[in-house]
């Protein structure tokens, strides 16, 4: 699963331009803690959170965290936008709630494309 | 006994700047990075000086990060002035926080931080006067040496 169909599967929207979404998804964590993400994520991890601010994309930065996809609408500031882009951090949003989102990627990760 | 550091530098921490948090270690990460170490010694260096950061952030009035790498080892001290912690064996339970609503809500709080930084390292110190402040130090061992 790439970066592409995360975005294809949650009906997303790409927030950074230009970030390539060829990236190959093979764990996700799903949390509103970051605390947790630092605790029991693992590098090269895709994100699913509904925390929107400048800390998210900071712990993703310290915590190796290859892509974020923001759930529930949570679109984040400008500014956290522009600091993921400098790091060449995928940022995606959606309008799926959280379990729906993890759920879709799960069915798709299990069963292959015909998951969804 | 690990050997003379290569490489030191100093970082100012304040309490209460949770705008800025984790600039520090950022700036440590891309500083290890830099000098070419492991990407897991790095990341390891990196989780457990943010968690130490904003430990600072979150409780005390103000710190200093102390970054230095050895060709064994990466050594992080934080020292803090702030009221310091009244029941460290408590403070080092998982889950266990006197966090506010506003940690929570920026998604730190949780409990996670002090056991956080001593599993991301392989030697890790915690001392404290109350009323005074808090020492945290911690060495992380670096795969394959120097570069």
């Amino acid at each position: 699963m790439i970066l592409k169909d995360v975005l294809t599967l949650l009906d997303g929207e790409v927030l950074t331009t230009g970030c390539g979404l060829s990236f190959e998804c093979q764990k996700v964590f799903a949390s509103d803690l970051m605390s947790d993400v630092l605790a029991f994520s693992e590098p090269g991890a895709l994100l699913l959170t509904s925390l929107a601010n400048p800390h998210t994309v900071r712990t993703a930065r310290l915590a190796d965290v290859a892509a974020v996809v923001f759930v529930q609408g949570k679109r984040p500031g400008q500014e956290v936008i522009d600091q993921a882009k400098a790091m060449n951090l995928p940022l995606l949003i959606t309008g799926l709630p959280m379990f729906l989102a993890c759920s879709r990627i799960y069915l798709f990760m299990k069963d292959g494309a015909g998951g969804r | 006994m690990a050997g003379e550091a290569v490489f030191r530098q100093e970082f100012a921490v304040k309490g209460g700047d949770f705008s800025h948090g984790g600039v520090v270690s950022c700036r440590i990460k891309d500083l290890l990075k830099e000098i070419g170490l492991d990407d897991r010694s790095v990341r390891r260096a990196a989780i457990a000086s943010y968690e130490a950061e904003m430990n600072v952030i979150m409780y005390a009035w103000h710190g200093r990060v102390n970054l230095s790498v050895s060709p064994e080892e990466i050594k992080i001290v934080v020292d803090d002035e702030g009221p310091g912690i009244p029941d460290i064996e408590m403070a080092m339970t998982e889950g266990f926080s006197t966090a506010t609503t506003e940690m929570r809500e920026l998604g730190f709080g949780a409990g996670m931080g002090l056991p956080n930084m001593k599993k991301n390292s392989d030697s890790f110190r915690v001392t404290s006067k109350i009323g005074r402040g808090t020492r945290l130090e911690m060495r992380i061992r670096r795969a394959g040496g120097a570069p």
